[in-house]
C-alpha cells in the first residue's frame, strides 16, 4: 500500500508579521515546524507502515527551508521525501497549491490513499485537502479522528458539529485529519542524525512537474490579498474591583444587575 | 490568451448573490439565514437578486421560509440521494447549477458541511475561495467582494479579493452577520433542479451516525457565557465552573488549551479557530487574554475578568475585573448567587 503524506511548514506560533509597506507576509528567517495537524496525519501514515507495511511518501510544497520539515519526516520514519520548491510558487493560493501538489502526486504514480492535515495554523483554511481530492478526482473524508484501512476501503470517524459520524469510503481516496486521530512519536536522536546526513530530500521544480511556465495559467491565484491590517479591540473603562473575594464578588453582582445582565 | 479572460468569460454582470442554504434534519442552519441577510445587501449594491439554493431530502418546506428570510429565488434540490449530506452529490448539484446560471458570488457557512462543500466546488469551477470570513462588501469602484477574514492567529485582519475568477467564492463564520428580520409577506420563485447521482467511487457510505450527547445549546446563542481557560487548573474546578455556568443559565466554551484536554467539545472552544460569540455577559475566568482566544469575544456586551496575575491582558478589555484565585472567586460567586435565588424565591 502506498501513503503519501502532505505536509505543511508553518511558522512556530507568534513569529508571523507582515510588512507594513507591502502587506506581504514576512515568512523568512523565521522559524518553521510541521503543522501540528500535517504531524498527525504522518503518524497515521507511520502506523499504517507498521500494520501493513505501507510505503510512505512525505510530500511539501515551500521555500528551500521546507526541507527541514521534510528531514523531520523521514527521521520519523517516512520512506520518501519529496520537495517542490521554485519561485513560480510563491505566494500561492489553495487552489494553485492543490495544482501543484496534483501535478507532483500524478508523477508519483500510483497510490492508494493520501493524509493530509485538516487545516494549517497559519492559514487556517481546511481548504488545500479538499481540493486536492477534487483535482485528482478521489473520495474526500474530512476531520477524521479515527481510522481504519482495508483492502479496497477505509472506515473512518468524523466529528462533526452535529456529533459523529463513521463512515466509508473506497480507495484510493484522500483524508483530512485532526489532533484527536493520534500523538505524533518523536524521533530519536539518531534517527535525526542520519535523517540529516544520510537521506535524501528530492526537489522538484516547475520543470519535473510538467508545468509550463511560459502560460501562467496554472501558477495564477485567483484570489489576492486587497488589505491587512491589525485591529483594535474596543477600549473599555474597567472597572477592577478590589478587596476580600466576597466583598468583591458582591460589587461585580451588584453592577452586573444594576446594568440587567444577570 | 490571459487566464483571467479564459476562467470569467462572459461570466459576468448580473449582480447575482448565491447563498447555500444549509440545513440538517430539516432545520436551516443559522448562518445561512445570517449569510442571506448580508447577501441581500450585497445584491442591493449589485443591483442584482439574492438567490438560496437548498439541497436535502423532504426540505421543499423550507424554501418559503428562505424567501421569508430574504431569498428572491430558491432553487430546490429535494429528492432521498440528498438526504444526509454527502460531498460528491452536493458539489455536483451546487456547480451544475452555477455553471448554469453563473453567479457573480457564491456563499457558505463555514459549517462543517460548508468547509467540506465550498472547497470541492471552488476546484471545480476553478475559482478563487477565501475560508472563515467576518465580514462581507462590495468594493464601490469595481464591484468586487471584499472578503475580510482573521489572519495569523488573529491578531491581523485581511481583506481579499477575487478579481478575475468566477463566481466569487467565501464561507462565513457564524454569528458575525445578521440575518434579516422574517417577513412572511415576501413572495420569490422556487425553481426545481434536476439532481445527478454523482460518481459512484466519490460516494461514502454512512454506517452509523451519534448525536452529540446533552442539551448542547449553541454557544453563540447564549445571553451569558462563562469561559474557561488555563488558570482554573483542574478537572473537578472546571466542574464547579460547570456549576457557575448553570446558576447564571449560561453557556460554557473554553479557550483552546482547556477543549484539546478533551473537557469540553471543539465546537465550544473560543478564538481564532473556534467559534466567535457576542454575548450580553462574558466572565472569563482563568484566561489570560491571548489575541488567539480575545478576538473570538471581544465583541461581547459586558466582559468581566477573572485571573490571579494582575497584569494579564484580559483585564485590558474588560469591564470589570477581580484579581484573585479563580476557582476561590468562583465558590463565591456560587455562594452568592444561590444566596440571591433563596431571596428571591418568595418574588419570582
Amino acid at each position: 500500500m502506498n501513503v503519501i503524506v502532505c505536509i505543511k511548514q508553518v511558522p512556530v506560533s507568534g513569529t508571523v508579521s507582515i510588512d507594513p509597506r507591502t502587506g506581504a507576509l514576512k515568512r523568512e528567517n523565521v522559524p518553521g515546524v510541521i503543522n501540528p495537524e500535517d504531524l498527525c496525519a504522518l503518524e497515521e501514515a507511520l502506523l499504517l507502515k507498521q500494520k501493513h507495511g505501507s510505503r510512505v511518501t512525505a510530500l511539501s510544497m515551500g521555500p528551500p527551508q521546507a526541507e527541514g520539515a521534510l528531514r523531520e519526516a523521514l527521521a520519523m520514519g517516512a520512506d520518501r521525501a519529496v520537495l517542490l520548491c521554485d519561485r513560480a510558487f510563491a505566494g500561492s493560493d489553495t487552489l494553485v497549491t492543490s495544482y501543484v501538489l496534483a501535478q507532483a502526486i500524478r508523477k508519483l504514480g500510483g497510490f492508494d490513499l493520501i493524509l493530509c492535515g485538516k487545516q494549517s495554523a497559519d492559514g487556517n483554511t481546511a481548504q488545500v485537502g479538499p481540493e486536492l481530492a477534487e483535482r485528482l478526482g478521489l473520495p474526500q473524508v474530512t476531520s477524521v479522528q479515527r481510522l481504519e484501512v482495508y483492502q479496497e476501503r477505509l472506515e473512518a470517524e468524523r466529528a462533526v458539529e452535529s456529533g459523529l459520524q463513521w463512515v466509508e469510503a473506497r480507495l484510493p481516496a484522500l483524508i483530512t485529519v485532526t489532533r484527536r486521530i493520534n500523538t505524533p512519536r518523536q524521533p530519536s536522536v539518531e534517527a535525526i542524525l542520519v535523517a540529516c546526513r544520510e537521506k535524501e530530500v528530492i526537489t522538484w521544480k516547475t520543470d519535473d512537474l510538467g508545468i509550463d511556465t511560459s502560460s501562467m495559467r496554472f501558477l495564477e491565484s485567483p484570489t489576492r490579498m486587497a488589505a491587512a491590517w491589525v485591529p483594535e479591540p474596543r477600549k473599555r473603562e474597567g472597572e477592577m474591583l478590589a478587596g476580600p473575594t466576597k466583598e468583591a464578588v458582591r460589587t461585580l453582582l451588584e453592577r452586573l444587575r444594576q446594568r440587567q445582565v444577570i | 490568451m490571459t487566464s483571467s479572460s479564459d476562467m470569467k468569460g462572459n461570466w459576468e454582470g448580473r449582480g447575482m448573490v448565491w447563498v447555500f442554504a444549509e440545513q440538517s434534519d430539516g432545520e436551516l442552519a443559522r448562518v445561512s439565514l445570517e449569510i442571506l441577510g448580508r447577501g441581500q445587501e450585497l445584491a442591493k449594491a449589485l443591483n442584482g437578486q439574492v438567490w438560496a439554493i437548498l439541497l436535502g431530502s423532504g426540505v421543499t418546506g423550507l424554501s418559503e421560509e428562505l424567501i421569508y428570510r430574504g431569498a428572491d429565488k430558491v432553487l430546490l434540490g429535494d429528492g432521498p440521494t440528498l438526504g444526509d449530506y454527502d460531498t460528491s452529490i452536493y458539489c455536483r448539484a451546487v456547480t451544475d447549477a452555477a455553471l448554469e446560471h453563473k453567479p457573480d458570488i457564491l456563499l457558505m457557512g463555514a459549517t462543517d458541511i460548508g468547509r467540506d462543500l465550498a472547497p470541492r466546488v471552488a476546484a471545480r469551477l476553478g475559482t478563487g475561495l477565501t475560508a472563515d470570513c467576518v465580514a462581507l462588501d462590495i468594493e464601490q469602484e469595481t464591484g468586487l467582494l471584499l472578503q475580510t477574514k482573521r489572519g495569523y492567529s488573529g491578531n491581523m485582519i485581511l481583506t481579499f479579493v477575487c478579481p478575475d475568477h468566477r463566481p466569487q467564492m467565501a464561507t462565513v463564520r457564524q454569528g458575525v452577520l445578521q440575518p434579516c428580520p422574517r417577513d412572511a409577506s415576501r413572495r420569490g420563485d422556487i425553481v426545481s433542479l434536476s439532481i445527478c447521482p454523482g460518481q459512484e467511487n466519490l460516494r461514502l457510505r454512512i454506517l452509523k451516525k451519534a448525536k452529540r450527547a446533552g442539551q448542547d445549546s449553541s454557544p453563540q446563542e447564549a445571553r451569558v457565557v462563562v469561559a474557561c481557560g488555563r488558570g482554573i487548573g483542574k478537572l473537578e474546578n472546571f466542574r464547579k465552573l460547570e456549576e457557575l455556568a448553570q446558576s447564571l443559565g449560561a453557556a460554557v466554551v473554553a479557550t483552546k488549551e482547556i477543549t484539546d484536554l478533551g473537557w469540553l467539545p471543539e465546537g465550544h472552544m473560543v478564538g481564532q479557530t473556534g467559534i466567535t460569540v457576542k454575548p450580553e455577559l462574558y466572565i472569563a475566568c482563568g484566561i489570560s487574554g491571548a489575541i488567539q482566544h480575545t478576538s473570538g469575544m471581544w465583541g461581547s456586551g459586558i466582559i468581566v475578568a477573572i485571573n490571579k496575575d494582575p497584569k494579564a491582558e484580559i483585564f485590558k478589555i474588560a469591564d470589570y475585573g477581580i484579581v484573585g484565585d479563580v476557582n476561590e472567586v468562583i465558590g463565591a460567586l456560587i455562594e452568592e448567587l444561590d444566596g440571591l435565588k433563596t431571596g428571591w424565591g418568595g418574588c419570582t
